[in-house]
């Protein structure tokens, strides 16, 4: 704990150049004359990529600040850089998107930027209320971001849908907050951990049913089984960029949040949750496998498989100990790669007002653009868990992790799971390959940035899958440091 | 004799930086040429192996080495012994082969044709070729999705259901696969504080019977989807009908040959307890698949699919050959792989060709050819032999021994196996005779044009590679001969010493429950048949010993 006064401000470094670009943003298109809006999205990819560099340069660090509301450690700063890393993608996805839409830029990326403030927030909590603040703000503005096209329908009801139901769990989460609060008379989380291990708290029903709320709480942000029933239409609804960040960003902040409150504050009520993910692990790869299989809308169906993604992280959650914290590290990575590339495509090809977002829409477009199709046929790939690619092995790293706790039928079940998931990731490829082209082909909505993300995305999927050796090795050795007692 | 530069890699890696150099060619003709260029440089390459391997020992050879992902203890390791070596020299073989066959057949988008076949080249050499396990199913997965695409986008009409059937099967066994091969890393490295993924280590393990048996059943499920074992065969089919010629000939020669490699690679040498414990349900399946493919051969108005069905029956004398535990049925089983390679590929190049002209190939379309395409009708006919076990011809040799092997341990199921070989003969003549021989039914066959020089290119080395193993199969047995051999004495000792041991433990326990419940009777324990646990139990000792 003396890193405090040695480190100062400058460990949450990232976190503040995020804020004050956010309102650097807004600023600069208040000011802005009229015909000159254009300027919002670079000034927030630099803010991004200051905030970046500033993640890693901090790599190695371990200290907390504000007397222990933030953490700097690996964990904490793994995931703010994969945070940083989904909105520098989903940023460079938006900047045609979003003129064309007719979004509001200034608003547009500086809410992006609060989300990703609340988002490091969350993984960055030493506290609960910290976490919940950051959960808050992100959630906030994402319920804002999801309904940017007021003049769309469906995205009205998308950001209503989210609201509702979020400010409902989040209603759950607080009250586990308070829960826990009135069982051990703190929210710090080491001293939560400190206390339930001292006074014998293990058992204590307040904190049972506190671990549990804040499953349901957790859950909702993770889009886990039983808690998933708004992803669907909510991801339909909202703009494709933002689905791409909700489906990457937010969820890994909520695994980000989950795993340091139940691997640290709850650590000693393993043994209380750890058949709970592994009931919502089976749970949440079936419902969602199954449902993906007749999705017709190519967004619908990427959020049932981000249903499902959330089940095979539970197991990595089921399997807990530094292999699965490892496998959620490395799993969270390399979905955010190539789940924003399938996003990539999906806003390249799409059309102005909810065009071209059916999967029969791909039909014959992967002879005709040779490139897109082979990063969709990628992406799709690696989605399913084939190798060479990222998803190989984040799969294979959890899978293992699992087996190594003695889980071989959850496994078992997950490995059948990515068979199902491999019937409907084949799906847009058989189309984009082994049907022509419908008469009517859309012109591509691809500029130099939305490559620079697909690309970026592309190159993260294959070399997550055939070099993971090093990112895997950093992985590790953050996840080790959360468990050094 | 340490070779100038990695051998293996090259031959492994060779075709894939032909696929890239082919994404970057402009004109497809260009293409094709490099494909060829490429395709044969690797086979010729891949003839250094064969002629510097040293026969006299099972060790692997040309043994290669680099980290991969050293945190799990996962590594590039590739090797080869007497077994992958010939399957490696089959593969680079028929490369060149199925390219040359496409030159014409293929007219859309042939530049994707031939990356897809490239990249399919590395997969196989590297399934091969593999000595770690996670590169083994990195690879062996990785055959899968140039596959899939050969057979759903160059592929027949219903060639989207094949394909995705072939995916999907294929899938479900390997998947199982991957949780055993976790669950086979784990205990290895609870045994010995070792994280590895190296076959040779992981052989160390003595793992109990009961843990064997589930992990043998993982295996044996992807290898048995792969082969395909009756009653898992129904992908093959399918997937055979559909795809273009190139695909069928390199899904019969090779892919399916991987699943049989599986058997004795892996199968047989981590698991000798429960392989040798299933000896009689899979020989059954086996000779199942034998009879059962050669009816279904019989009946058949498509000759592509004749020949698919007659893969099913072939392959399941590979299987009888290799759980016959012997070395004339082990070495039999690798040759026939082989032998089924080259005539069954051969056989889909000659359909493909009949195809390409005809736009047929229902039996009935077809009569009197060998007057109309003298020259085809001669090639097809020494084939159609070698593929049914013609003396003097390639197919025999492999199965002779593949039966003189099963004779010995498994006498029942070698005899009604040596049934498939008559009816081998009736299904493959029969449909000779109707579409070379009599009259000429249907007039549109008379203007059938005769082999062209390409064509004769790609056939005549496939005959006389069939002529040199059926005469002079020694070059190939004596490579096989001390590795199989290795494997064979592996099973034998280590099954017969887990069944001793197996039954003296169950035989513990029984006299124990026997002691308590009889403690001043000890004359009931000669009645209880306790002398011979006592002897199992001492042979036990003495092979452990």
């Amino acid at each position: 704990m003396s890193g405090v006064e040695t480190i100062g401000l400058i460990g949450f470094l990232p976190a503040l150049l995020v804020g004050t670009f956010a309102v650097v943003v807004l600023m600069v298109d208040l000011f802005s004359p009229a015909g000159q809006r254009a300027n919002a999205g670079l000034i927030t990819l630099i803010g991004i990529g200051l905030g970046l560099w500033a993640a890693v340069r901090l790599w190695g660090t371990d200290a907390t600040l504000f007397g222990g509301m933030i953490v700097v450690d690996a964990p904490s700063l793994w995931f703010q850089v994969v945070f940083l890393v989904v909105t520098f993608i989903t940023v460079l996805l938006s900047m045609q998107y979003a003129a064309e839409e007719g979004l509001e830029q200034g608003e547009y990326y500086a809410l992006l930027l609060f989300a990703l403030l609340g988002a490091m927030l969350m993984a960055a909590g030493g506290d609960l209320l910290v976490i919940f603040l950051g959960l808050e703000i992100m959630s906030l503005a994402q319920y804002v971001l999801a309904g940017m096209r007021h003049n769309v329908l469906k995205s009205s009801e998308s950001a209503l849908k989210y609201f509702l139901l979020g400010a409902f769990a989040t209603g759950f989460l607080l009250y586990g907050i308070s829960l826990l609060y009135g069982a051990t008379g703190t929210t710090n989380l080491t001293a939560i951990t400190t206390a339930v291990r001292e006074g014998g708290l293990a058992d204590h029903p307040l904190l049972t049913i506190g671990m549990g709320l804040m499953v349901v709480g957790f859950g909702f942000k993770i889009a886990a089984v039983p808690f998933h029933m708004w992803t669907p239409d909510v991801y339909e609804g909202a703009p494709t960029p933002v689905t791409a960040f909700m489906s990457t960003g937010v969820k890994a902040a909520g695994f980000a949040a989950l795993a340091r409150v139940f691997l640290t504050a709850l650590s000693d009520l393993q043994g209380s949750w750890t058949p709970i993910f592994w009931g919502m692990a089976v749970l949440t790869m079936v419902v969602g496998n199954v449902a993906a299989i007749t999705q017709p809308n190519i967004k619908r169906m990427l959020a049932y498989s981000s249903i499902a993604h959330a089940g095979y992280l539970l197991i990595a959650m089921a399997a807990a100990g530094p292999a699965g914290l490892t496998g959620l590290l490395f799993y969270l990575l390399a979905y955010a790669f190539m789940n924003l590339g399938a996003f990539a495509v999906v806003v390249a090809l799409e059309q102005r007002e909810d065009r071209h977002l059916l999967l029969e829409d791909y039909g014959g477009l992967g002879f005709r653009y040779p490139l897109l199709g082979l990063a969709m046929a990628l992406f799709m790939f690696s989605l399913s868990g084939l190798p060479p690619t990222a998803g190989f092995m984040a799969k294979f790293y959890v899978f293992s992790a699992a087996v190594e706790q003695g889980y071989i039928v959850l496994v078992v079940i997950g490995v059948l799971n990515s068979l199902i998931s491999l019937y409907y990731y084949l799906r847009p490829i058989v189309l984009m390959y082994m049907q022509e082209p419908k008469a009517e082909v859309p012109a591509l909505r691809l500029n130099p940035f939305l490559v620079t993300g697909l690309v970026l995305a592309l190159l993260g999927t294959l070399h997550l899958g055939l070099f993971p050796s090093r990112l895997l090795g950093l992985a590790q050795a953050a996840a080790q440091g959360l468990f050094v007692p | 004799m340490e070779p100038l530069f990695p051998l293996l890699s090259t031959i492994i890696f060779l075709p894939s930086l032909g696929a890239l150099l082919a994404f970057l060619i402009g004109s497809e003709e260009l293409v094709k040429r490099m494909a060829l260029l490429t395709t044969t440089l690797t086979f010729l390459i891949s003839l250094i192996p064969f002629f510097l391997f040293d026969p006299s020992t099972a060790a692997m050879q040309f043994f290669e080495r680099a980290d991969w992902i050293p945190a799990l203890g996962i590594s590039y390791e590739v090797g080869v012994d007497g077994i992958s070596l010939l399957l490696i020299i089959l593969t680079t073989f028929l490369m060149p082969l199925t390219v040359l066959s496409s030159w014409d057949s293929v007219h859309e988008r042939s530049r994707e044709f031939l990356i897809c076949l490239l990249f399919l080249e590395s997969g196989m050499v590297g399934v091969f070729a593999a000595v770690d396990l996670f590169l083994f199913y990195v690879f062996w997965e990785a055959t899968l999705i140039p596959m899939y695409f050969l057979i759903g986008v160059w592929g027949g009409p219903r060639r989207v259901y094949a394909a995705v059937k072939f995916m999907l099967y294929t899938m479900a066994g390997s998947l199982l696969m991957l949780v055993a091969i976790l669950a086979l890393y784990f205990l290895h490295r609870q045994a010995t504080g070792d994280a590895t993924f190296n076959l040779f280590q992981l052989l160390q393990l003595d793992l109990p019977l009961g843990t064997q048996r589930w992990l043998f059943l993982a295996f044996f499920l992807a290898f048995a989807i792969k082969v395909p074992l009756f009653p898992f065969h129904t992908w093959l089919p399918d997937a055979h009908v559909e795809a273009p010629t190139a695909g069928s000939v390199l899904l019969a020669g090779v892919l399916l040959k991987m699943g049989t490699y599986g058997f004795v690679r892996f199968c047989l040498p981590l698991f000798p307890a429960a392989s040798f414990e299933a000896t009689h349900i899979i020989a059954a399946l086996a000779v199942v698949g034998i009879i059962y493919g050669a009816l279904m051969a019989l009946v058949q108005t498509d000759i592509k699919k004749l020949v698919a069905y007659s893969s099913v029956s072939h392959l399941g004398f590979v299987v009888l050959g290799i759980f016959a535990f012997t070395s004339q049925g082990l070495d039999g089983a690798v040759l026939q792989m082989v032998n089924h390679g080259v005539s069954t590929g051969a056989l889909f190049l000659l359909v493909g060709m009949i195809y390409d002209r005809r736009h047929s190939r229902l039996i009935a379309d077809f009569g009197g050819l060998a007057k109309i395409v003298p020259l085809f009708a001669a090639f097809f006919l020494v084939v159609s032999l070698s593929s049914l076990g013609l003396p003097g011809l390639n197919g025999f040799v492999g199965e002779f021994l593949i039966l003189l092997g099963a004779f010995r341990t498994l006498p029942t199921y070698a005899v009604i196996g040596a049934v498939g070989v008559i009816l081998a003969a009736v299904y493959m003549l029969w449909m000779y005779q109707r579409v070379m021989f009599g009259e000429v039914t249907h007039e549109e066959n008379r203007h059938l044009r005769d082999l062209n020089l390409r064509e004769l290119t790609v056939l005549v080395p496939v005959v006389l590679v069939i002529v040199w193993i059926g005469v002079y199969p020694q070059p190939f047995l004596k490579r096989l001969e001390v590795s199989t051999g290795a494997i064979v004495e592996r099973v034998n000792t280590m099954a017969r010493t887990h069944t001793a041991q197996t039954r003296a433990a169950s035989c513990l326990r029984l006299e124990r429950s026997r002691m308590r419940t009889l403690p001043h009777d000890t004359g009931h324990g000669r009645r209880f048949g306790l002398l011979p646990c006592r002897e199992s139990r001492g042979r036990a000792r003495e092979t452990e010993g």
